[in-house]
Parts: structure tokens; C-alpha cells; sequence
């Protein structure tokens, strides 16, 4: 039954993938991720931490609280490459081309 | 999901509470041993290599202790990029043998790191630029690389995606390679432990006391160890740690930036790389374009905070080289310290003074393509070989009496 439990919908992680992680060693958060790739999709664990989170609690036993969320990395949405590019924050290198706007 | 890609066996199995019995030797729980015959500082691919070599080669009293969690550091926050292109013999040897040791991975330690030797195409954006390649390439050849030098016509046939406006050449060599760097430290950490290396992670060195008969003692949250021989792998702050015992490491931390798009379709074979900007890029086996560039004029700093400078400049270099990829999004970006070493080479062996006290670090970025060979290089002298000529050429005091002046400088830390 765990194999057929989704924990993270971008990844197809399931309870058994997290079960796996862990009988492997991989018992931090951020083990977790890396093993099992959970968060890592279009969603970046918005949708699954929390649940993640609490499993790997039960499954170590821990108190949730012990288990802190891992790093969230930037951007804040999946952000199209055109639209960085026009960010003014850019370093401009000697043979960059001159703006176009 | 990516875990299954090693499929032996679990040995763990939740017990009747529904809580899991995890593997002590990889969970690391409990306190240090009193003693260890090596302990090896730093849990990444360098100090996890070493162990399983070292254990391989019949050495198995050897100790791991990582302040953080596996492949924390930057072990697990690199490109994966593996290749042969370097600017000295040295370099060029070393890697040629490191690419023979990842074709072997999967096989010798039974877990798929997803190499694929799709090549690594070098662009060049002015004659000099040009000239640098073709000054490699010659030495590339002699050593038995088969890089060769396209002109850009031809690096369009290899990557049809490319805008060439403005390139002049590229150096390409096929057999040069990416892989996925997490399952690198899996694979040597389970081997290590089942080989009967102890590991410890969430485990800080505190300090470190040099014994009046020999060997040092470290201590940590887990508590004191004895250790007859410690080699230092901490990459990026490797300096704090030689600190520990009064000895002075000149290299420094630089972030590095680097990203990850959503997964495409297969279609790009080869890595990508600027000379100009460092930008580079690849296509996991995941699909995802993972890549970086290069900002100048960044102070050493340990952080690994992420910018908007990074990803706007990543993005605007990238969209120019490969306009098709304007729509394609950037799902998440993280960093890493490059180890830069004043010289560009790394700093091996023993610093005077502490003739059991080993470093390994300096590799400006790329420690882990290099750390295969040199993991088994180390393991190889620490038990009883005649050291390897990169160990004579690397070591510390270099930088303090004048013996590195004649030594080939690594001007390819590219990217």
C-alpha cells in the first residue's frame, strides 16, 4: 500500500520512496530530497514538504518539530529564461552586445 | 523518482511501531569510536573516496566525520561535469584516469551515477581565445585526448541549437562526460561503510590537539577521537581545519551559482561552455538544463545565498548562445564554494611539521571530477605505495619557499 501512496505529485514520490530513503541512512530532510528527488519539480515542495516532513517524523521517530523544511531555493515560480534575461541585474561582460530595447 | 536506482536489498524494515531501524553505519548515531587509525574530516566525494579505497585496500579502522548532512557540501551542489580539457599533462593524466574509474562506477560500486559521455564543446569568441584552445588541444593530443578544434560551422553541426554570431572556434573532445553527482557519494559511502568505515554526519569538529606521542585527538558533539592519522577533506574549508593545528592554507571560498530548468526531451549531447563568461550547460538525465557562468569581481565569502545577478546574467548569456531555450523555465537555483587555490593547482600531502596530518584540497571547483583518481591515489600511498608525482608537486610549502615558481600553472578552471 505505501507504493501506492503519493507524497509528492511532481516527482511520483510515494511512501515507499520515502520508507526506501530511509532504511537506506538518508534520514535528513535535505538525504531525503536529494534520494528520492521529492521537491524538486515544478512546485519545488510547496505542495509536499509538510507531508514529507511529517512521515519522516513518524518514520524516525521524532517530533515533527525536529524536522526542519529544507533550503528553498529561488525563484519563487518556475521562471521563463526570456524573461531573467531582461532583468537589469545582469553582469554585462566586455563582448556582450549593447541592449536592444 | 530516482531512489531504485539501486536496487539491492533493503536492510532496514520498519518494526512493528511503524518506525524504521536505520543502518548505524551510514545513520551514524551514538557516540565516536575511542580511536581510529585514519579519520578523515569532510563528508563529500574527496573524503568518502578515500575511504573507500583506503577500506578496499584492507584499511578499514578508518573514521568519516561530516559536520553536516551527505554531500552538503560542495559534492552536492556542482554541474556533475567530467572532462579531459585541461591546460597541463597533469591535469589532463589525472582525468583521463578519473573517467576511466566513472565508465566503472556503476559496475565496482553498484549504484547507476547516470554517466554519459555526450562531450564537452569549448566555444571560443575571439582569436585568443582560439589560440588558447588550439595551445591545449595540442597538449590534449600528445597525452591521448582526442579533442579536436571545430570551426564553428562544425560546432553548429554538433549542437544545431547554437547561435554561432560572433563565435570564431570551439574545442571538442567526445569522450569527456557529465554524471549525477549524489549518487557518486551513495555509492562510495555504502561501499566504505559495508567495507566496515564508521561514518558520522551532523558531526562538527570542534578542535583538534596534535598528542605529545604522536597522532591528534579530535573532539566533536559526539565526542573525543584518537586518531594516529588525519587527512583533511573539507573542500572550501579546508582552511578552518588546518587552522586547528596551526597550520596556514592559503586558498578561499568563491560561490558559485548555478541552476536547474524544468526537464526537456533529450537534445542536447554534449556540455556546453563559454570562455568568455564561463557559462556552461548540460542536460541532465533528468531532462533539466542544469548550468552556471562565471561573475567576476565577487569577494571570498562562505555564504551560498542565491542572486538575481547570477540568474539574470546566466539567463542573458544563454538565451544568446541558444535563443531556442527563451521559453524554457528555470525551476530552482542554489550555490557552492569553489576551493580557489592561489596557483590554481590543489595542495596535497602533508604540511611541514605534521607528517600524519594530510591535506587535499585547492581544486578551484572541480575536486569532483578529480576526486575518483585521487581518492584512489591517496589510498594507494597511505597504504604503502610510492606516492603518486601529483602529491611532490601539490604540497603546501610551495607557496611559502619558492618551490612552485617553475611548476605549470592550471589556467583551464573554467566554469
Amino acid at each position: 500500500m505505501p507504493g501506492k501512496i503519493v507524497l509528492c505529485r511532481c516527482e511520483d514520490m510515494t511512501l515507499a520512496d520515502l520508507e526506501h530513503s530511509v532504511a537506506r541512512g538518508y534520514t535528513d530532510i535535505e538525504e531525503v530530497k536529494r534520494y528520492t528527488g521529492f521537491g524538486t519539480g515544478p512546485c519545488q515542495g510547496k505542495e509536499c514538504l509538510a507531508v514529507v516532513g511529517l512521515q519522516l517524523a513518524r518514520l524516525t521517530g521524532q517530533p515533527p518539530s525536529a524536522i526542519p523544511p529544507f533550503t528553498s531555493r529561488p525563484p519563487l515560480a518556475p521562471t521563463p529564461l526570456r524573461l531573467l534575461a531582461r532583468a537589469p541585474d545582469a553582469h554585462r561582460f566586455p563582448d556582450d552586445p549593447p541592449d536592444d530595447e | 523518482m530516482q531512489a531504485g536506482i539501486d536496487d539491492e536489498d533493503d536492510e532496514a524494515r520498519a518494526d512493528a511501531s511503524g518506525q524504521m531501524r536505520l543502518p548505524a553505519t551510514l545513520a551514524g548515531e551514538g557516540p565516536l569510536p575511542a580511536s581510529a587509525e585514519i579519520v578523515i574530516v569532510g563528508g563529500g566525494v574527496m573524503g568518502l573516496a578515500m575511504a573507500y579505497h583506503l577500506a578496499k585496500r584492507g584499511l578499514t579502522d578508518v573514521v568519516v566525520i561530516e559536520r553536516g548532512y551527505l554531500a552538503e557540501g560542495a559534492s552536492g551542489r556542482n554541474g556533475g561535469g567530467v572532462r579531459q580539457q585541461w591546460s597541463t599533462e597533469i591535469n589532463i593524466r589525472l582525468m583521463q584516469e578519473s573517467v576511466e574509474l566513472c565508465r566503472r562506477f556503476a559496475v565496482d560500486l553498484g549504484v547507476n551515477v547516470w554517466f554519459r559521455q555526450g562531450g564537452y564543446l569549448f566555444l571560443a569568441r575571439s582569436e585568443r581565445e582560439v589560440a588558447r584552445l588550439a595551445k591545449n588541444i595540442d597538449l590534449q593530443n600528445r597525452c591521448g585526448v582526442a579533442t579536436r578544434m571545430l570551426d564553428p560551422r562544425e560546432a553548429l553541426g554538433i549542437v544545431p541549437e547554437l547561435d554561432i554570431t560572433g563565435v570564431v572556434g570551439a574545442a571538442y573532445n567526445p569522450s569527456d562526460g557529465i554524471l549525477f553527482p549524489w549518487p557518486f557519494l551513495w555509492g562510495y559511502a555504502r561501499q566504505a561503510a559495508a567495507l566496515g568505515v564508521k561514518l558520522f554526519m551532523q558531526t562538527p569538529v570542534g578542535s583538534i590537539d596534535a598528542e605529545p606521542a604522536g597522532g591528534y585527538t579530535l573532539r566533536t558533539p559526539r565526542g573525543a577521537i584518537r586518531a594516529r592519522r588525519v587527512i583533511n577533506a573539507c573542500g572550501a574549508w579546508s582552511p578552518k581545519l588546518a587552522q586547528m593545528i596551526g597550520v596556514e592554507v592559503p586558498t578561499y571560498p568563491i560561490r558559485h551559482e548555478i541552476c536547474s530548468s524544468e526537464p526537456l526531451k533529450p537534445f542536447l549531447r554534449p556540455m556546453v561552455s563559454e570562455l568568455a563568461s564561463g557559462l556552461y550547460c548540460s542536460q541532465s538525465m533528468r531532462g533539466e538544463i542544469v548550468g552556471g557562468v562565471t561573475i567576476p569581481g565577487h569577494a571570498s565569502t562562505y555564504s551560498m545565498g542565491s542572486t538575481l545577478e547570477f540568474l539574470a546574467t546566466y539567463a542573458r548569456r544563454l538565451t544568446r548562445l541558444m535563443p531556442i531555450l527563451g521559453d524554457v523555465k528555470i525551476l530552482r537555483q542554489w550555490a557552492g564554494p569553489y576551493d580557489q587555490s592561489p596557483d590554481g593547482n590543489p595542495i596535497l600531502g602533508a604540511p611541514a611539521g605534521h607528517p600524519d596530518f594530510f591535506l587535499a584540497c585547492g581544486f578551484v571547483g572541480h575536486g569532483f571530477m578529480m576526486a575518483p583518481i585521487i581518492g584512489k591515489l591517496y589510498a594507494e600511498w597511505l597504504t604503502g605505495d610510492a606516492p603518486h608525482d601529483i602529491f611532490g608537486r601539490s604540497q603546501l610549502a610551495r607557496f611559502f619557499d619558492g618551490s612552485g615558481a617553475g611548476l605549470a600553472k592550471e589556467d583551464f578552471n573554467i566554469g
